[in-house]
C-alpha cells in the first residue's frame, strides 16, 4: 500500500526544519559513515557518495533561527545565507559534518570557504572551482583533475578510496534521483494543482539530508501519492520563478505566491540537485563521464558562463516548455549573480513579449503581504490582459 | 572650491602618459588600432601589446568617473534601466557611461571594443559585467577563467589550465581580431620590460618601511604609484616612469621627507597604518585628507596589489612567457584566499612597523568585503593591535558619509594614541 501524501509531506517538513541535522547524525550512527556538507549550487555529489560519505546540502537556516553571532561576521550589505550558515556552525549544529565543500557561485560563498578555514582549522574544507571553459581538452581536463583530487581527498577522509566501479555505481544512483526529480517537475508543469510547489520543494529539499537512495524512494512515494490524490484542477496563472538558486526563499513566500494566484511551473530552487540535465554516462572512465556531463549538459544559470547561447534562451525555453504565462524574478537581496543577470533576462523576455515581475527577499523574511499583493496583481494581469 | 592638487614630476608624467593613452584610444578607429576591453586583475597587457592593440580597463574608467563626480548620474542611469541598487557600482557606472555616450575621462568618446577579454580573476562580477557588455557590442568575447587559490597555492593543474586557455581561446581570438600571428619574441620583449619596471615598483612600495615613510602606499599608491602599471607595463615608458619615480622617492628619503599629498607635503608622521580594501573615489581627496591632516600615513595596502603582488617576489619571466602570465593572473590579490590575505596583512603590519590597520569596507565589492570582519578579528589576535573599520563605496556618492567616516577615523587615531600612552606608562612603571 502506498504511503499517504500527508505522511510524506510531514516527513519532508520535519527534515526541512531539522536545522540541528538530527537526521544526518542518525544516518552517521547507523552506517558508521562520515558526512560532508556542501553549499549551493553544484558539487559532484557522486564523488562524495562513492567514498562512502554522506553529502549534506547546506542552505542556510531560513527563518528558523535567530542569527546573532553570524551577523557579527558580515556587513549589512552581504546576503543572508552566509550569516545563518556561520550561525549554524558556531552554535554547534554542524558539528556532525566532517568537512565542507564550497562551490564557485559568487565571491561571498568563495570567501566563506576561507572563513571556514580560519574558523574551523580541524575540518576538511575545499573550494570547488568548476570550470568556466567548456572545451574538453581545456576546461574538461582541468575539471577531471579537480574531480580526481576531490576523490582522493574524500577517500582519505573516509578511509575508503574511490574505485571506478563504485563511482559508476554512485553515478547510477544519482541518475535515478535526477530522473525522479525530472518526473516531479514534469508532473507539476502538467498538472500543477496536483503538486503545490511548497510540497514539491519540501520533498526535493529532503534530498539535502537523506541518503540519495532513501530520497529517491521518497520521490517515488510522493509521485505516486500526488498522482492519485483527489485535488481538483484550478485556474491560476502559470509562472516560472527565477533567481532563487542559492539562498532559498522562506517556505511562506512560496505558499504566498501560490495563494496569490500563481502556479509555479518552473523554478531554480535547489538547483544543484538538477544541475546535470539527463543521465551521466555509465560507460568508460567515470571521472571523464562526470566531466563531460558538466561540460555539455549543465543547466543554464547566472553563475555559469555560457559562451554561445544567447542570454535568456534557456529561460524562454522553460517558459515555452512549461506553458508558463509569466516570469517572477525572485532573488535574494545582495545576490550578485541573480541581480546582475536579471536585466539581461528581462531584455530577453521583453523581446519575446513575456510578462514578468520582480522582488527580492531574504531567507528569514517574515512579512509577505507586499509580495502577496504584487504577485496577486501580476497573476490577475496575466489572466485579464494576456492574449488567449 | 578646493585648490588645485600639488603634483610631483612623476605625477605629471603619469598624467601625460594616461592622457596620451586616451588620445590614442579616441583616434583608434582612424588609426586602425584594435581595441580590447579587459580588467585590471589578471590583465594580459604584455600579450595585448605584442598584438599591438590598445587596452581599455572599465574599472579605471569607472573610478575616473568617480573622481570627476560623474559616477552618480551614471549609476542612476543604470538603475533606471533595471540594474539593482545592491550590485557593484563599477558595473553600473560603466553601463551608465555607455548609455550616456561612452565619453571617457578626458572628454573624448571611447572606441567600441573589437574584443572583450574577460580575465575572470578573483572577482565574480567581472563575468557578469562583460556578459552585460556583450549585449551592447557585436564583438567576440575571450573568456579566461583563472582558478581561485582556494588552498592558498598555485598547482601545476591550475597553471596548465590557464596556459591552455591562453593557447586555445585568448591568442586565437587576438589573432582573428588583429590579423596578426602570435609573436612570442615580441611578448618576451614586453615581459622583460615589465620585470624591469616591477623591480623599481617594489623598491618604491618598500620605501615605506623607512621612518618617515616617503610615500603613502594607499592613496599615493592608487593615485600615481600603481594605476598606470596596468596599462603601461611592458613598455619603455613604463620602465622610464618607475625609474623616475624611484629617483624622486630616493631624494625624499635622503631629505627625510614624508609623502606628497594633493595639499602639499605631509606634516609630521604620527600614525603608520596598513589598509585593506579599495578606496572611495568620489571623495578621494577628502578621504585622503582625513588621514594626512592627522599625520596618518598608509605604509602598505592591499588594493595596490589587485594588479599583482610583486612584493612577494613575483616578476614576469620572459623565459616562460605564457606560464608567467598564468602565474601573474593566479597570484593577484583578489585571487588569494582569506587565510593568505590575513597572512599578508599580518606581514605588512610587522614589516612596515605599523601602529594599526584599517579596513575600508566597500558596499559593492563582495570580493574584498565578504570576510573582512573576520580578517579584522584575526589580525587583532595575531598582531595585538586594534583594527579600525570604516565603510563606504567605490563610486556611488550616496554611500560616502564624510562626517561618519571622519568621526570613526579620529576615534581610531585617538585609540592608537591612548594605547601608546598606556604602553609608555607601563614601560615607566
Amino acid at each position: 500500500m502506498s504511503q499517504p501524501l500527508s505522511e510524506i509531506v510531514d516527513r519532508a517538513d520535519t527534515l526541512y526544519n531539522d536545522i540541528d541535522l538530527a537526521q544526518v547524525r542518525a544516518t552517521k550512527e547507523r552506517t558508521g559513515h562520515r558526512a560532508v556538507g556542501y553549499m549551493p549550487i553544484y558539487v559532484p555529489r557522486e564523488v562524495v557518495h562513492a567514498a562512502a560519505i554522506l553529502p549534506v546540502g547546506l542552505m542556510g537556516a531560513g527563518d528558523r533561527i535567530e542569527v546573532i553571532r553570524g551577523d557579527a561576521y558580515f556587513q549589512s550589505y552581504i546576503c543572508q545565507i552566509p550569516r545563518s550558515t556561520i550561525e549554524l556552525a558556531l552554535t554547534g549544529r554542524l558539528d556532525c559534518l566532517d568537512g565542507c565543500l564550497f562551490p564557485s557561485i559568487c565571491d561571498v560563498i568563495r570567501n566563506l570557504s576561507g572563513m571556514w578555514q580560519l574558523l574551523f582549522p580541524g575540518k576538511y574544507t575545499r573550494y570547488v572551482d568548476v570550470p568556466q571553459n567548456y572545451e574538453r581538452a581545456v576546461g574538461g581536463r582541468y575539471w577531471e583533475e579537480e574531480l580526481r583530487h576531490l576523490a582522493r581527498d574524500m577517500g582519505e577522509l573516509s578511509g575508503h578510496a574511490v574505485r571506478d566501479d563504485e563511482l559508476r555505481a554512485s553515478i547510477d544512483v544519482y541518475n535515478r534521483n535526477r530522473r525522479l526529480l525530472g518526473e516531479l517537475y514534469r508532473l507539476r508543469a502538467e498538472e500543477p494543482w496536483r503538486v503545490p510547489t511548497w510540497e514539491a520543494y519540501l520533498v526535493v529539499r529532503a534530498g539535502n539530508v537523506l541518503p540519495v537512495e532513501e530520497h529517491s524512494r521518497m520521490l517515488e512515494d510522493y509521485l505516486a501519492a500526488a498522482r492519485s490524490a483527489d485535488r481538483p484542477p484550478r485556474d491560476q496563472s502559470r509562472v516560472v520563478v527565477v533567481g532563487s538558486f542559492c539562498e532559498q526563499p522562506p517556505l511562506g513566500l512560496l505558499k504566498t505566491l501560490e495563494r496569490a494566484g500563481c502556479f509555479i511551473v518552473g523554478d531554480d530552487l535547489v538547483l544543484g540537485a538538477r544541475w546535470i540535465e539527463g543521465d551521466v554516462s555509465l560507460e568508460g572512465d567515470p571521472f571523464r563521464a562526470l566531466s563531460d556531463a558538466f561540460l555539455t549538459r549543465s543547466v543554464s544559470t547566472a553563475s555559469r558562463y555560457e559562451a554561445t547561447a544567447p542570454k535568456g534562451q534557456s529561460l524562454i525555453s522553460t517558459v515555452r516548455r512549461t506553458h508558463a504565462e509569466g516570469v517572477v524574478f525572485c532573488a535574494p537581496s545582495f545576490c550578485d549573480p541573480a541581480l546582475l543577470e536579471q536585466p539581461m533576462l528581462e531584455q530577453a523576455l521583453d523581446r519575446e513579449g513575456i510578462p514578468y515581475t520582480a522582488f527580492k527577499y531574504a531567507e528569514n523574511l517574515g512579512q509577505f503581504q507586499v509580495i502577496r499583493e504584487q504577485a496577486g496583481t501580476f497573476a490577475d494581469s496575466i489572466k485579464l490582459w494576456s492574449e488567449p | 572650491m578646493s585648490e588645485p592638487a600639488r603634483k610631483e614630476p612623476s605625477m605629471e608624467k603619469q598624467k601625460d602618459m594616461i592622457a596620451g593613452h586616451f588620445r590614442r584610444l579616441a583616434a583608434a578607429k582612424e588609426s586602425g588600432k584594435k581595441v580590447v576591453y579587459t580588467f585590471v586583475p589578471g590583465n594580459l597587457t604584455e600579450l595585448l601589446l605584442a598584438f599591438d592593440v590598445l587596452p581599455v580597463l572599465p574599472e579605471i574608467n569607472a573610478l575616473q568617473s568617480g573622481m570627476r563626480q560623474l559616477s552618480g548620474k551614471y549609476i542612476a542611469e543604470a538603475e533606471k534601466r533595471g540594474h539593482s541598487e545592491d550590485v557593484c557600482t563599477y558595473v553600473k557606472c560603466d553601463i551608465g557611461m555607455l548609455k550616456s555616450g561612452n565619453i571617457g575621462p578626458t572628454g573624448e568618446k571611447l572606441p567600441e571594443p573589437d574584443l572583450l577579454l574577460l580575465s575572470y580573476t578573483g572577482c565574480f562580477t567581472f563575468m557578469k559585467w562583460f556578459e552585460l557588455l556583450k549585449q551592447e557590442y557585436s564583438c567576440p568575447v575571450a573568456m579566461l577563467h583563472v582558478p581561485y587559490q582556494g588552498d592558498g597555492t598555485i598547482t601545476r593543474e591550475m597553471r596548465s589550465y590557464v596556459v591552455d586557455q591562453l593557447r586555445s581561446e585568448v591568442i586565437p581570438k587576438l589573432e582573428a581580431v588583429t590579423g596578426r600571428r602570435y609573436d612570442e619574441a615580441a611578448l618576451q620583449e614586453k615581459l622583460a620590460l615589465s620585470a624591469r619596471a616591477e623591480d623599481d615598483l617594489v623598491w618604491v612600495l618598500q620605501s615605506a618601511k623607512h621612518r618617515p615613510s616617503p610615500i603613502d602606499a594607499y592613496f599615493g599608491g592608487v593615485y600615481y604609484i600603481g594605476p598606470m602599471f596596468s596599462s603601461f607595463r611592458g613598455t619603455g615608458d613604463g620602465v622610464e616612469y618607475y625609474r623616475m619615480l624611484r629617483a624622486e622617492v630616493q631624494s625624499r628619503l635622503d631629505r627625510g621627507e614624508g609623502p606628497v599629498t594633493p595639499d602639499g607635503p605631509m606634516g609630521k608622521e604620527r600614525y603608520r597604518l596598513v589598509v585593506e580594501g579599495p578606496p572611495n573615489w568620489t571623495s578621494f581627496r577628502e578621504f585622503w585628507k582625513m588621514f594626512h591632516s592627522e599625520g596618518a600615513v598608509v605604509v602598505a595596502s592591499t588594493y595596490t596589489k589587485v594588479g599583482g603582488v610583486y612584493d612577494l617576489g613575483f616578476r614576469h619571466d620572459p623565459a616562460r612567457p605564457l606560464e608567467t602570465l598564468a602565474d601573474y593572473c593566479l597570484g593577484c590579490y583578489t585571487n588569494l584566499n582569506l587565510p593568505t590575505r590575513v597572512g599578508l596583512l599580518e606581514r605588512y603590519v610587522r614589516e612596515y612597523g605599523a601602529d594599526g590597520f584599517l579596513i575600508h569596507s566597500i558596499k559593492s565589492c563582495n570580493s574584498f568585503s565578504a570576510g573582512q570582519l573576520l580578517i579584522l578579528r584575526e589580525l587583532e589576535k595575531r598582531t595585538g593591535l586594534a583594527g579600525g573599520f570604516v565603510e563606504s563605496d567605490l563610486v556611488d556618492p550616496r554611500y560616502f558619509s564624510p562626517a561618519n567616516v571622519k568621526n570613526r577615523l579620529e576615534s581610531y587615531f585617538q585609540m592608537i594614541e591612548q594605547k601608546r600612552g598606556a604602553g609608555a606608562a607601563e614601560a615607566r612603571a
